[in-house]
């Protein structure tokens, strides 16, 4: 039988606030183990949450990002379950009615576009770390649990999609666009691997043609965009072997091992957990009102996919203008080369190319190399001019992002210019033209194949730096 | 002059004004009353004999600097052990909170403390406020001053029974149904609950939240509007806090009910109630007509649901604000053999019965497949409620009824029968429903010597007329007096 996935993703954003979602604590994952604490995020008798205004600005930002609707009055509700790394043993969530509701995000896998929905985006606040101390570092095995209450009320945004992703590489290209647009916002630094922004699949398989959901196992524990596309296409395929066995695919959580590259069944206590949601008693409803709504969504900065369209119409071709738009650091030096006069396809070419690689070698972010707009700029004018190779002009950047200095400088110190001065060429050509008078004889009578010999002989005794198209059309001048 | 310990918070300011007396001679006298009577009332789980006595030092040298803060600088007042006290520990009379010293001070604490208050100790209540004789308390009852067989009522029967016995000159209460209101009116004092929102709940430790609210237990009315007006106000640290200002309680104190409209409901001011009440009530009605009171017969249908949606939200609502007493951060532990276990065991050793039941209940009404049927019925109950008071106050001032069903009763007489004892709320129940101001005044003594209340309602933000019907009223009813309390020093 051939088989469709029905997948959807949940994905927890930890806002990058100046204070916790209910108290004055400062957000600072950094800090030593429970100093950002106070009586309200450490769940201590008698406290009480007030809700931060900036937390509800961001989350209607992201949820006006999305095209959702914003709740005029939205609700905030007690979720309850006992975690010790959970101060109230209730959180402090969003049921019946979110701050964000029926939004989209479009997503293109191998050029074909689809609209994929998002039900919610609704505001809750983060629990407390648990270490557990033991000799497997394994809850099971664990002889202690040390508790860290630093994240413990740290502004959280959970965006639900609908079920309308069907592969494992749409279900990465979703989480990966939903990623970049969090990023241009500005609210969070979405870190998967430091769990800034964690990524959840719910995964069903149904038969090709049919309308009915199959049943749905929640994928946990994806650290990466890559361990989401092969979690999810695992469990795609374990599902698959189940139905196609005979079996029935169980309702449950499942955790994802990275090193094994399969899903190991959680105690499935999930299936009958029961939250008890009722209305927060200690929160008025967040109101937001079409005014503030509107405030919000003037500071809205430029979208992904709107930004890669207008790239493109700067030079850059369509996988470049992505890759650019998608990332802030390569956005900001595209556009300033570009401002400063660099054509759009040559520079866009070198950022996903070479600076990107680089960035990956050396494992630090572009933002912190030594590059500018304008060494872009240069670089790209002294291509043109021929005063340097294309070859040479890939070993100039690397030096650039190195700090060596700009791409003259260090053209210069590397011994790389071209000479593409005519004078001091056609004076090499002529050396080297009366150095070999036969061979010149025998070019001018129609030996053409000559012209390599010449244009070798010129590059040789300028060291390579001649512009083997300079010294072709010197000698052809020569010769007629 | 009268014994320092018996005086009204106005008298005694007074008092220290003129120099017939000081904080530390007021401060002694209540702690030296304390002495006496907490063998047979105990009132108090924790006397503060250090801090007040530094409290009431600090306090003559700004009243001999003629730099009094307020009208309560100086004065002693007992906290109900709900409150969080930096450096004094607050149990809410449970087990599980035994020996747990908190870490700051709440929002009404921090004003008084700022007002120049004494602050003499933490008084006992029913378990984390659930209650209505404080009989449910893990460290023993507190009886009653008028009567040392009786309850003083609850949950705030400790501050009742303090301020009733001497043992500090006002206190103050919380209430979630009627915890200030009957015990003030069990105890022969003046009880009173603001409009919610008005009195912060910041470092309240939570029983229900959308019906707690803190408010004065005193021995006068003018006492009460004095010590409402010191602890009400917006305070940022609670979202549900009012943001405008807290309307006066002492603005038309004595400016009699000539003219006002009086609404005598009758659901609660019939069935159920004692025939003593009754009388006490009726008479009461009397007056108020006598003294140019309109006043009408009004029915509220829906306040005969109210125990009932009481009976469901307040559950509810404990069911989660009590979760977080779970052995892991603070309180009592009780170890087990997985982190689920430790939970377990320490609730189950540290929580009493009463507050089993009640967070059992509340886990039940929000459970999935339930939540409409109960919890969702008891909101609409809710809803109802108010409405019908805001029809009622269209017509009327305040509202009124008798507080408690009946004078004081006898210590075990209701705790094998918690049905009865929640009846005790009957009469006060729907104010917190519907988030409105009330106040019981003392109207007269049952034929065994026992107080009778009598209850003023008033719409949100009637704080100010409300005041004004119970000060009449207080000027209208004989002086019940104090308790003769036999005592023997300990």
């Amino acid at each position: 039988m051939n088989w469709e996935p029905v997948i959807g993703i949940e994905v927890h954003v930890e806002l990058e606030t100046a204070s916790k979602m209910f108290c004055g604590c400062a957000v600072d994952f950094e800090a030593e183990p429970n100093t950002n604490v106070c009586p309200v995020c450490l769940g201590l008798p008698g406290a009480l949450p007030v809700p931060n205004r900036k937390a509800i600005e961001w989350i209607t930002k992201i949820g006006l990002a999305f095209n959702c609707s914003i709740s005029e009055r939205s609700q905030f509700h007690r979720k309850n379950y006992f975690y010790s790394d959970q101060p109230k043993n209730y959180q402090i969530s969003q049921f019946d009615v979110p701050v964000c509701h029926d939004g989209w995000l479009d997503v293109t896998v191998a050029g074909a576009t689809s609209r994929i929905r998002i039900n919610r985006a609704h505001m809750e606040e983060d629990t407390g770390k648990s270490i557990h101390v033991g000799d497997s570092g394994r809850i099971h095995s664990a002889t202690e649990t040390l508790l860290n209450f630093n994240r413990a009320g740290v502004p959280l945004v959970e965006i639900v999609s609908e079920a309308d992703i069907r592969s494992a590489a749409q279900a990465r290209a979703y989480a990966q666009d939903l990623r970049t647009v969090v990023t241009a916002l500005g609210v969070s630094d979405a870190k998967l691997e430091e769990g800034s922004i964690r990524f959840d699949a719910n995964v069903s398989i149904r038969p090709v043609g049919t309308e009915p959901f199959g049943t749905k196992v929640e994928v946990k524990n994806m650290n990466s965009f890559r361990s989401l596309e092969r979690a999810v296409d695992y469990e795609i395929r374990r599902q698959e072997g189940v139905l196609e066995s005979g079996g029935i695919v169980h309702q449950e959580t499942r955790h994802w091992d990275e090193g094994e590259g399969v899903t190991h069944s959680m105690r499935s206590k999930e299936g009958s957990s029961d939250y008890r949601y009722f209305p927060e008693p200690d929160l008025l409803p967040i109101e937001v009102t079409d005014e503030w709504r509107d405030e919000i969504a003037a500071t809205l900065p430029e979208m992904p996919a709107a930004r890669a369209l207008r790239y493109v119409a700067l030079g850059a071709d369509g996988d470049s203008a992505s890759s650019l738009a998608g990332s802030e650091a390569l956005a900001t030096l595209f556009e300033s080369a570009v401002e400063a006069g660099a054509p759009g396809n040559v520079v866009a070419n070198w950022l996903t190319g070479e600076v990107t690689a680089w960035s990956r070698r050396e494992s630090l972010d572009v933002a912190e190399s030594a590059l500018t707009g304008k060494h872009l700029r240069d670089l790209a004018a002294m291509v043109a001019a021929n005063s340097l190779s294309s070859t040479a002009a890939k070993e100039v950047l690397g030096y650039v992002l190195a700090g060596e200095g700009g791409p003259a400088e260090v053209a210069t110190a590397h011994d790389l210019v071209q000479i593409s001065d005519s004078g001091a060429l056609e004076e090499a050509v002529d050396e080297v033209i009366a150095d070999n008078a036969e061979q010149f004889a025998r070019l001018a009578g129609g030996e053409d194949k000559l012209i390599g010999f010449f244009v070798g002989l010129v590059m040789r005794v300028t060291g390579g730096k001649a512009d083997p198209r300079a010294v072709t059309e010197i000698l052809r001048s020569r010769i007629s | 002059m009268t014994e320092l310990s018996q005086l009204t918070l106005v008298e005694a300011a007074a008092a220290l004004r003129t120099g017939e007396c000081t904080s530390v001679a007021l401060t002694e006298s209540v702690l030296d009353r304390a002495s006496l009577t907490e063998a047979s009332v105990h009132a108090y789980l924790t006397i503060d004999r250090q801090g007040a006595m530094a409290a009431a030092e600090a306090s003559d040298r700004r009243i001999a600097a003629e730099k009094p803060i307020g009208p309560l600088d100086g004065l002693p007042i007992a906290l109900k052990d709900n409150m969080m006290t930096k450096g004094i520990e607050t149990t809410a009379s449970s087990k599980i909170l035994s020996g747990y010293i908190p870490p700051y001070d709440g929002t009404v604490v921090k004003l008084l403390r700022e007002a120049g208050a004494v602050f003499v100790g933490k008084t006992n209540l029913d378990e984390f406020a659930m209650g209505s004789s404080t009989e449910n308390s893990a460290y023993g009852p507190t009886r009653n001053p008028w009567n040392l067989d009786t309850v003083p009522g609850g949950s705030s029967g400790g501050s009742a029974a303090a301020v009733a016995a001497g043992s500090a000159l006002a206190g103050l209460g919380s209430d979630t149904g009627g915890s200030i209101r009957q015990p003030a009116a069990l105890c022969g004092l003046v009880g009173m609950k603001p409009t919610y929102g008005l009195v912060s709940r910041y470092g309240l430790i939570a029983f229900a939240s959308s019906l707690d609210q803190i408010g004065p237990l005193t021995r006068s009315v003018q006492d009460a509007a004095i010590l409402y007006e010191a602890i009400a106000g917006h305070d940022p640290h609670d979202a549900t806090s009012f943001p405008g200002p807290a309307p006066s309680g002492t603005e038309r104190l004595g400016a009699g009910v000539e003219g006002l409209r009086v609404g005598v409901v009758n659901e609660l001011s019939g069935e159920g109630i004692d025939d003593e009440v009754l009388v006490a009530f009726r008479t009461t009605i009397d007056r108020l007509a006598n003294a140019g009171a309109e006043v009408v017969d009004l029915s509220l249908p829906s306040t005969a649901t109210a125990l009932s949606a009481y009976y469901l939200i307040a559950p509810a609502e404990c069911s989660a604000n009590l979760a977080r007493f779970d052995g892991v951060r603070y309180g009592l532990r009780v170890d087990g053999s997985t982190v689920d276990e430790m939970m377990s065991l320490t609730r189950a050793e540290g929580f009493g019965s009463e507050v089993i039941r009640r967070i059992l209940l509340g886990t039940y009404a929000l459970s999935a497949g339930y939540y409409d049927a109960f919890y969702g019925q008891a909101q609409r109950v809710r809803t109802l409620i108010i409405q019908e008071f805001a029809t009622a106050y269209e017509q009327v001032d305040v509202l009124v009824s008798p507080t408690a069903p009946a004078p004081a009763f006898e210590l075990g007489a209701k705790t094998q029968d918690p049905l009865s004892m929640y009846m005790q709320d009957i009469c006060t129940i729907p104010s917190n429903l519907s988030g409105h101001p009330a106040m019981s005044v003392p109207v007269g003594l049952s034929a065994s010597g026992l107080p009778i209340g009598f209850q003023v309602m008033a719409p949100a933000l009637g704080e100010t007329v409300m005041f004004q019907v119970a000060a009449a009223i207080e000027a209208l009813s004989d002086d019940i007096g104090r308790p003769v309390l036999e005592v023997v020093a300990s």
